[in-house]
């Protein structure tokens, strides 16, 4: 069957703060209500926690790293859900009760099955 | 006396459509199913000539695009072998003609893949021409004004997108329907509207859009009879393409419905509009849809004998009913328009300075240029005329302005 992944733009927000809690419980809520297609998934760190790596001069070459996001832009990806589903159809549905579909954007990816 | 040739071509299009539609449910995929089709198309014009056109041409084509599909899966490397052995059987396995329900089902599938909000609206327009309508490539590029090379690419995206992201081939369920079919609506509406704007200007398949719109739109009430939003919708383009050879002068000029020869309009389309829009509006009585509604206003102008004879207050009155549903600074310019011609010139351009957002909208300036004309405030309406031409491109456009303006002084 195939797997998306749906991405969550919010704001760079830390989950780990107390005002986030009611938040985090929709998100737990949306966790149950969609358990059957729901095979994985992650909350992040803000982004200020975000370590930027790059390799100059190919493989093996010097490893640069930088501090944060690689790009700064209003909306940051602050989380997943990789969902098992049989179309694109069900997969939206399930990826418009996700929270950030009202507090930010889902954007949602098929994933390569050769690749996975 | 018909042309042989034309009548195949006419026959090969007809049926290659429903074949499509079959074909892609039975392989899964989108593009195979094209190429298949395509080739089974190629291989009956060779074919029929000689040999006579065959007894069920459908099932003759759907043979062959069959075993052309397993030769063409056969050669694909890139495939899990598993998937493609299993279609492979199931295409074997399914037979060469269907009840029509079977065929119905199919094209529907068909439609809402093309219509599915997960691809661009001008994707939604150039696949339901190339998929829906059978147009070549080269046909869909010319009438949506892009090079063949850029259409090639867009469609192209548009059947990866549909295979790698999973846009399934399904009838949505009762829930979606309302919304689903209204988004199809709209790209019909839209590839409509495509062609209308172009009559004078655009080359053969840029007029031919209206008629493919309207084909389309009889194709939806056929599948989905009784649905109010594509009764409406068939009665909107309907009546507006029953005028279109009233629309335009002898030298190409736009005429504005007011001024338009009403015994050049096509009556008996114009009334098969009005019917509908009767039927549309009295099934969605309680809360009417917005295609309805603009089918009650082109009704309304339909069943005028001249412009004086229009019954204003019903079309402001239904301007009223449309804005509610659809708060959109366009429609309350078209009801300002109404208002002036129920004598109200004062009022309506009060209501059009109201407006906002439509700084960049050729109407909105030349609507204001005409309000402020037949008000005597001449300097104030040649600025407007003014920005009016600055902001379109059609000479259609450009010279109606200069008519007007003449007319006034």
């Amino acid at each position: 069957m195939p797997t998306y992944i749906a991405l969550i733009y919010t704001a760079d927000v830390d989950w780990t703060s107390p005002g986030y809690a009611d938040e985090n419980a929709k998100y737990l809520e949306f966790g149950q209500e969609s358990a059957e297609v729901i095979r994985g998934g992650a909350a992040l760190y803000p982004t200020s926690t975000a370590t930027t790596v790059r390799v100059s001069g190919g493989k093996g070459g010097e490893v640069l790293l930088s501090d944060g996001p690689y790009a700064e832009t209003k909306e940051a990806l602050t989380g997943y859900y990789v969902l098992e589903c049989d179309n694109l159809d069900e997969a939206l549905r399930h990826a418009a009760k996700i929270p950030a579909a009202w507090n930010g954007v889902v954007e949602v990816r098929p994933t390569i099955p050769s690749l996975t | 006396m018909t042309d042989p040739k034309e009548t195949l071509d006419e026959l090969l299009r007809r049926e290659g459509r429903l074949v499509l539609a079959t074909l892609t449910r039975l392989t899964g995929d989108l593009t195979l199913a094209e190429d298949a089709v395509q080739d089974a198309s190629i291989s009956a014009l060779e074919t029929w000539p000689r040999a006579g056109i065959p007894p069920n041409p459908r099932a003759w084509l759907i043979l062959a695009a069959k075993r052309r599909a397993i030769d063409l899966l056969r050669r694909e490397r890139s495939r899990w072998v598993k998937e493609k052995d299993a279609t492979m059987v199931a295409i074997q396995m399914a037979p060469d003609d269907f009840p029509p329900d079977v065929v119905r089902d199919d094209q529907l599938r068909l439609i809402f893949t093309c219509c599915h909000p997960a691809l661009a609206q001008e994707t939604q327009v150039a696949l339901s021409l190339r998929v829906l309508c059978g147009l070549t490539v080269a046909e869909v590029a010319r009438a949506l004004l892009v090079s063949e090379q850029t259409m090639a690419k867009r469609l192209t995206r548009a059947r990866s997108k549909i295979a790698d992201a999973g846009i399934p081939y399904r009838v949505p369920d009762v829930e979606e329907l309302p919304d689903r079919m209204a988004a199809v609506a709209t790209t019909v509406y839209l590839l409509f509207t495509e062609g209308y704007a172009s009559q004078s200007s655009g080359g053969y398949e840029r007029r031919a859009l209206a008629d493919e719109a309207v084909r389309l739109g009889r194709l939806l009430v056929e599948l989905m009879p009784g649905e109010p939003v594509l009764m409406g919708l068939l009665s909107t383009i309907l009546i507006h393409h029953s005028r279109r050879d009233a629309r335009l002068d002898a030298a190409g000029d736009i005429v504005l419905l007011a001024d338009q020869d009403r015994s050049r309009w096509d009556r008996t389309m114009a009334m098969e509009g009005v019917d509908l829009a009767a039927a549309a509006i009295r099934r969605s009585a309680d809360r009417p849809e917005r295609f309805a509604v603009t089918a009650a206003i082109a009704a309304c102008h339909a069943l005028a004998e001249d412009a004086a004879d229009t019954d204003w207050d019903a079309i402001v009155a239904w301007y009223d009913v449309l804005a509610q549903l659809d708060p959109n600074p366009i429609v309350r310019l078209n009801r300002a328009a109404a208002r002036a011609q129920r004598g109200e010139t004062q009022l309506a351009l009060e209501d059009v300075e109201t407006l906002d957002g439509l700084d960049d909208y050729f109407w909105f300036h030349a609507t204001r240029a005409e309000l402020l004309t037949r008000l005597g405030r001449t300097e104030e309406a040649a600025v407007a005329a003014s920005r009016a031409k600055d902001l379109t491109e059609s000479e259609a456009q450009q010279r109606l302005l200069q008519r007007r303006h003449l007319e006034s002084s």
